[in-house]
């Protein structure tokens, strides 16, 4: 393997060796992998990639670890499931859910950036990891931290769902709940990153963990028959996702694994927490941070990391970027468990409802090959949706009581010699 | 007297210490008064037009500046300042 380069500075230029770094000395500017590309080429083929594991380490030489060990061997090959109904519903010949409501082991894409990162944290010696955290990164880091025998820290905002809470008590890392939102979390890791030497996946080693995420663009094209959609709806929080799902792509037509990109990017943000679309609908190339404000707790990031970047791979693609109300992601959340029975957290509704606002207006047409990306499990944020599904039937132990609540009659019963 | 938390990749420019002491009554002087006793260091958070890099996040006892005056925010003694990267990319500072 080794396939790394060295860690570019993405706004200057510098290069810096392979080591636990992510921002540029000279400009402050985050740092990125940069690949031997011409030694990928001549061992990647879509024959060698379709023999490999049935997990993102299918497509290991695109990511930046060494190998041959791979932790987090699971992770990725999530379902893409053509949605039919939602299809049908929304007016659209060709959709698709990229479902990673069904990620292992905890049940969302960060299990596919925590796979690369505490592998890539191992690989440089590192024995505790750390992360701050909206929910789903810090379970999936107390869960891999379990599995390797790593010790982890993971620092959580004060206000996050039970069971996001809960999942990461279960594993036992030390969890701490920092009075504030995720942006004061997020400050306070990158001064604790400064003085131990600890491996923060989503401060130092954050340049090798965001690479995993390249995995979800990987997967579509492969699960396509190796087609690039037309059309991609993806949750936007940092920005991250969205940015690394450009790259994903374009990796794969310069590796000659697709012909061509025309794929349109989409982002999605909760109204309560939308500095990036903001800044995107009013045509500025920089946002504004926010005091974030909405159930999609896993996407409120008021000041968001790749955001700049995000608005560039947007405009790059000539896609779009749109925001949803707290009741549309409701709404959302509903809508695609009812049509496909996928029950999606609050940042899946915020996809939904973009996408549908999407359609509506036009901007993503009924031909196109469309695929939304439902990010994570609806189990970790019930109380989202709680007050909005209605009760259960309660009734009494007999058929009386059944026929008397439902008065469904006798068509349609089958009846028995 | 203001406290200064200085980042990881500033500290060769502070002699490695994490945290300085300035003099300044707004942010902008504060970098200026800072750039007097470690020369560089304005080069470093500043692009050629004055501004701040936009990779560059500064807060005042943890209150990120934008939301407060930006680089105009003006400082009182005792305050705390934190000088932090942005995590990956980050924000521009027009506000």
């Amino acid at each position: 393997m080794a396939m790394m380069k060295a860690l570019v500075c993405r706004e200057c230029g510098k290069e810096y060796p392979t080591k636990a770094i992510h921002v540029c000395e000279m400009c402050f500017g985050p740092l990125e992998v940069k690949y031997n590309y011409e030694e990928i080429k001549k061992n990647i083929s879509r024959k060698n990639i379709q023999d490999g594991p049935h997990s993102i380490w299918r497509y290991a030489a695109l990511l930046p670890v060494e190998g041959p060990i791979f932790l987090g061997p699971h992770a990725g090959m999530t379902p893409l499931v053509r949605a039919r109904n939602l299809g049908a519903y929304l007016g659209l010949d060709e959709l698709y859910i990229k479902n990673d409501t069904v990620n292992h082991p905890t049940l969302s894409f960060k299990d596919r950036v925590v796979a690369v990162a505490i592998t890539r944290a191992r690989e440089m010696g590192f024995e505790t990891i750390a992360c701050a955290s909206t929910g789903n990164l810090a379970n999936s880091v107390a869960a891999h931290a379990a599995a390797s025998g790593m010790s982890a820290y993971v620092f959580i905002p004060g206000d996050l769902e039970a069971a996001k809470v809960l999942g990461n008590l279960i594993y036992k890392p030390n969890v701490v709940e920092v009075e504030g939102n995720y942006d004061d979390v997020n400050r306070l890791c990158s001064e604790i990153a400064g003085e131990h030497a600890w491996a923060f996946v989503n401060i130092n080693i954050r340049p090798y963990y965001a690479e995993g995420s390249k995995t979800l663009a990987f997967e579509t094209v492969e699960q396509l028959g190796w087609r690039t959609p037309d059309q991609v709806v993806i949750p936007m929080a940092s920005g991250s996702l969205l940015t690394k799902i450009w790259k994903g792509l374009h990796e794969m037509k310069n590796l000659g694994l697709v012909d061509d990109v025309r794929t349109k990017i989409n982002g999605a943000q909760a109204e309560g927490c939308s500095p990036i679309s903001t800044a995107f609908k009013s045509g500025r190339d920089f946002f504004k941070p926010v005091k974030p404000k909405t159930i999609a707790k896993s996407l409120a990031i008021g000041n968001p990391a790749d955001g700049y970047y995000a608005l560039k791979a947007t405009a790059e693609s000539k896609g779009s970027m749109d925001m949803v109300s707290d009741e549309d992601v409701v709404e959302g959340i509903k809508l695609l468990a009812q049509t496909e029975g996928i029950f999606a957290e609050t940042a899946g509704g915020v996809t939904i409802g973009v996408l549908q606002k999407l359609v509506k207006q036009g901007t993503i047409k009924k031909g196109d090959v469309t695929v939304a990306y439902i990010t994570g499990n609806g189990l970790k944020t019930q109380e989202a949706v709680i007050d909005a599904i209605g009760r259960p039937h309660r009734i009494q132990p007999s058929l009386v009581s059944f026929e008397q609540t439902f008065k469904v009659g006798k068509q349609g019963v089958v009846t028995h010699d | 007297m203001i406290k200064v938390r200085i980042p990881t990749p500033l500290r060769p420019l502070t002699k490695g210490q994490g945290e300085v002491d300035a003099q300044a009554c707004t942010i902008i002087e504060m970098i200026d008064t800072l750039n007097a006793s470690h020369p560089g260091i304005k080069d470093r958070l500043c692009d050629d037009t004055g501004e701040l890099r936009r990779f560059v996040n500064i807060y005042v006892n943890e209150e990120d500046i934008r939301f407060l005056m930006g680089k105009e925010t003006s400082l009182k003694d005792g305050d705390e300042v934190s000088i932090v990267p942005a995590i990956a990319g980050g924000t521009s500072c027009q506000t």
